[in-house]
């Protein structure tokens, strides 16, 4: 049932930059690990407090799959439009590291839960579909913590297992980004997809990390690893693509290599080329019996939310807001579940402007979210402009002074004096203005459309922003 | 030997801490090396708490083979690389046997990680064969099945990935079980083929073990290949055969056979028949290729399962440390002895990108096969009945150096483990004063027939009144 492609992709520009994401999202809204029962709330404690002999990998002990694990999974695979396979069957990967307690990492391989599906982004031209390859399950390994900072300069390293078989999903794109900007903008469709699936709490470190595979025309791809945010992802990109170009303006040759991005400086450094590449020996774990997970996903499909894009639609359909309106409202849930909650009591367009082009530029300003300002505020706001009481200018100082020193609208209005100035302290002031600017109106007389701003502005001043800029504009062009 | 009713006898004449007491001194003064781990001070424990205990085991001394999860108590897997690990929980077998008041007296020798057919890989030294101490006792599970066959405990616990409890129980002339692939949790069983292998209980007879056995069977859902439901084995202790049909595959009976096992194991057939049975000739077919099919499945499993002993969280350690990879290196080079490392390189190989379709996958294929054959041999008849091992005991030292020649002795166990089917091993007949094990293989969960076979075959033979003398 999958729609036609929106635009046929694999287009290239004429740098022919070709990107793919690997995401590991960790499934941290679950109460326990893949494989084993131990809690997932660790981080305030201690490292190691929670392990059992099955995340510390004792000998003998056992996996048995997290079966809300794999609900959680297919959730995310049906919100991505991906098929979800008849039978799901585990594997090990095998390689050695201090944080692998097991010496193999529990994954997937042939027969992953979810396959073939896509997210529909902004592109640099329009909607652009980004498809994705599949999406699977593994343990996240345990976390080194290296003693005095980096791994270069510590004289020994620390394990936490605390970490060590968290339930992660790795979702795997086709190679159909076209610029770092596109890439971030996917992982942040991403995000809210899986916050609107109530599966990950994105606000925990490490929760989506990002493996980045480009290429550029022609040229051999890298793999960076280690991208902890959007943004870096976007800042790793930008780097590669420089870094790649310049290799390649130089007559040189951009060699297939595994690429560590340091955040701190903002470079890639590279780890490994691929005649080092690991050989996983990947085999199928024969603990784990393979899981019939088709069975399970159409009740999994009735229990899925409605999602950002069906959710967009539904605010334009229903609230007749614009589709760039509700782009905005829909891209954080908790911003859509504000303005719905405001919609419900307020004029509905004109509480998505407010929300939109207003709300979300301050909150953004101050590095804010939406929990910073009460909907209950956002209600008395609307209600104050849809009443004609207080001018647009003074809503913007309400939502400023509310973000910055606290109260309700109607407290700022009244404690600053904004409510809209009456009608004849407004004619007063325009013959005020007139009579002090005789200069301005022979201006005006003699077709300079822009003196008729700078009179404005000075009525403006006199009313201190309580007069209506529209009614003031009428009455000058009137008066003179 | 001694049975679990003379234990639960000097049990009521006494109590069951002096019965274990004085089971931890024959242990003791064994001179068989079948402990690795004497457990003096919990087992006395265990016998003081457990008087008056009303489960089947009450009192009843048990060893462990050293590759089972055994709280507080050290587990090695008689490699040095698990030197002074003691796990911090009980496998789930040992929980079952705790609950029915076992009392588990020590951990036995075994080859290295279970990797061997004679005990002589072992770091611990080779157990021996209290028939004859210049011969091997079989293995892996050597200690386990020399043990109760030296009259030390009544009971004990294998494991068989390839034969591992079969074979020691040929060679030492007691009664082992493998049972089908799932009856018995794993859970706490250090893995060395996972897809393979089963925890079986040894005795110094089909009665015993399998009391043994339906104390430890059972559903465990921290083993997802653990399979639902409990079963009462015991009532399947039954002394008739009428009208069961016997399988005789005479590919078990091939190259290489030893002409006094070959004649014992008819002899066997033929007992059953004068008890009601009757018997065919049946086909496997692909038996000659399980050997191969066997080893590169083994070994691959293998290579991933013992990668976790890295000396990192717990086992060996070395004095000076160097970069983990370094030191990891050090730590398995030391830690391993050179039948593991051999297997773990071999399996390393037969997994490696080029290599798998040629080896693993193959060796998968082969299995199928395998299965197939037991399927079509079992659907004309109730059990098959072959010799256990080819040959009697052979000597220490006669094949541990010629790795293919001691592999060859697996011969007749792995198919059955390949395709999953119980099989158990139970004397049938000597030569040269040395055991000769006589195989019953049955059907995906049908243990039933196959203790009943086994039971009438006791009941009406006396291998199993037999016992060595111990010096």
């Amino acid at each position: 049932m999958r729609e036609e492609s929106l635009k046929l992709r694999p287009y290239l520009d004429e740098t022919g930059v070709m990107i793919g994401l690997e995401i590991h999202v960790q499934l941290n809204k679950l109460n326990t690990k893949i494989f084993c029962g131990c809690p997932l709330d660790y981080h305030d404690d201690g490292p190691n407090t929670h392990t059992c002999p099955v995340c510390l990998g004792l000998p003998g002990s056992l996996p048995v799959i997290n079966r809300k694990a794999v609900e959680y999974s297919i959730k995310v695979g049906l919100a991505l439009s991906c098929s979800i396979e008849e039978h799901t069957q585990f594997y090990r990967k095998n390689y050695y590291y201090p944080d692998l307690p097991k010496g193999f990492q529990i994954t997937q391989y042939d027969y992953p839960i979810a396959s073939s599906g896509y997210i529909n982004i902004e592109g640099e031209d329009g909607e652009v579909r980004i498809r994705i390859n599949r999406a699977h399950m593994e343990e996240d390994p345990g976390r080194l913590v290296h003693e005095g900072g980096s791994i270069e300069r510590s004289k020994y390293t620390l394990i936490d297992y605390n970490r060590s078989g968290v339930a992660l999903l790795e979702i795997v794109t086709e190679p159909d980004i076209r610029s770092p900007k596109e890439a971030r903008r996917f992982l942040d469709k991403l995000r809210n997809i899986l916050e609107y699936l109530d599966v990950v709490d994105t606000t925990l470190e490490g929760s989506m990390r990002v493996d980045a595979n480009i290429s550029l025309a022609g040229g051999s791809r890298s793999e960076v690893k280690n991208i902890s945010s959007h943004k870096g992802a976007e800042r790793a990109l930008l780097f590669e693509i420089v870094r790649q170009k310049n290799l390649l303006r130089r007559g040189g040759k951009v060699v297939q290599e595994t690429r560590h991005f340091d955040e701190a400086r903002g470079v890639t450094v590279s780890l490994r080329t691929k005649e080092e590449a690991h050989d996983y020996r990947y085999f199928p774990e024969a603990d784990l019996v393979s899981l019939r997970v088709a069975d399970w996903a159409p009740g999994v499909a009735k229990t899925l939310p409605e999602l950002p894009d069906a959710r967009r639609q539904r605010f334009v359909s229903r609230y007749g807001v614009t589709d760039d309106h509700a782009k905005s409202l829909t891209s954080e849930k908790k911003v859509a579940d504000f303005y719905e909650q405001v919609a419900a009591e307020v004029d509905p367009k004109l509480a998505a402007v407010w929300i939109a082009d207003v709300l979300k530029g301050e909150l953004n300003y101050r590095d804010l979210g939406i929990d910073a300002f009460a909907s209950a505020n956002m209600v008395q706001l609307v209600k104050l402009l849809a009443g004609d009481k207080i001018t647009e200018q003074s809503g913007v100082e309400v939502i400023r002074t509310i973000l910055d020193e606290g109260g309700t609208p109607d407290e700022v209005v009244a404690a600053k004096g904004l409510l809209k100035a009456g009608g004849d302290l407004v004619t007063a002031a325009v013959e005020e203005v007139i009579s002090e600017n005789p200069g301005a109106v022979e201006d005006y007389q003699n077709g300079k459309q822009e003196a008729v701003n700078f009179l404005m502005g000075q009525v403006m001043k006199k009313t201190k922003g309580r007069a209506d800029a529209k009614e003031v504009r009428k009455m000058i062009i009137q008066r003179v | 030997m001694i049975t679990i009713s003379e234990i639960l006898e000097q049990i009521r004449n006494s109590s069951a801490e002096e019965v274990v007491s004085s089971c931890l001194e024959r242990i003791g003064s064994s001179k068989l090396n079948t402990f690795i781990t004497i457990a003096n001070e919990s087992a006395i424990e265990v016998a003081r708490k457990n008087e008056g205990h009303t489960g089947p085991l009450a009192g009843v001394p048990i060893a462990i083979k050293d590759n089972i999860s055994t709280k507080g108590i050290q587990t090695t897997c008689a490699s040095r690389i698990l030197g002074g690990y003691i796990p911090p929980y009980d496998a789930h077998v040992i929980e079952r046997l705790k609950e029915a008041g076992a009392v588990i007296v020590g951990k036995v020798n075994m080859d290295e990680f279970a990797m061997g057919t004679s005990t002589e890989t072992s770091h611990y030294g080779p157990a021996l064969n209290p028939w004859n101490t210049i011969t091997v006792p079989g293995g892996s599970s050597g200690g386990s099945a020399a043990t109760v066959a030296a009259g030390e405990v009544p009971l004990a616990l294998g494991s068989d990935t390839g034969g591992s409890v079969r074979c020691p129980a040929s060679f030492c002339g007691v009664v082992g079980l493998k049972p089908t692939y799932g009856v018995i949790s794993r859970y706490g069983l250090i893995s060395y083929a996972n897809s393979l292998e089963q925890i079986g209980p040894i005795a110094s007879n089909v009665a015993d073990m399998t009391l043994l056995f339906n104390v430890i069977a059972g559903h465990d859902p921290r083993d997802s290949t653990s399979v639902p439901g409990e079963k009462e084995y015991t009532k399947a202790l039954v002394d008739d055969v009428k009208g069961l049909t016997i399988g005789v595959p005479k590919e078990y009976f091939g190259e290489g056979i030893d002409q006094a096992v070959e004649k014992s194991v008819w002899d066997g057939v033929h007992r059953l028949e004068d008890l009601g049975a009757s018997w065919q000739e049946v086909e496997m077919p692909h038996t000659k290729y399980a050997l191969a099919a066997y080893y590169v499945i083994a070994m691959s499993e293998a290579s991933s399962n013992l990668a976790r002993f890295d000396g990192m969280r717990y086992g060996l350690r070395l004095e000076k440390d160097h970069d983990w990879h370094t030191t990891y290196s050090e730590i398995r080079a030391q830690g391993f002895g050179e039948e593991v490392k051999r297997r773990i390189l071999l399996g390393t190989y037969a997994l490696s990108a080029g290599y798998m379709d040629k080896y693993y996958l193959k060796a998968l294929k082969v299995r199928t096969l395998i299965k197939q054959d037991f399927e079509r041999a079992l659907k004309s008849t109730d059990v098959l009945i072959a010799p256990t091992m080819p040959t009697p005991a052979f000597k220490l030292g006669e094949k541990i150096s010629d790795p293919l020649t001691l592999y060859m002795a697996d011969v007749n166990t792995v198919p059955v483990n390949l395709s999953g089917v119980p099989s158990i091993s139970l004397p049938c007949g000597f030569s040269n004063g040395l055991p000769i094990g006589l195989q019953i293989m049955g059907k995906h969960f049908d243990e039933e027939t196959i203790i009943r076979t086994a039971y009438t075959f006791e009941q009406n033979t006396d291998f199993h009144t037999k016992a060595p003398e111990v010096v």
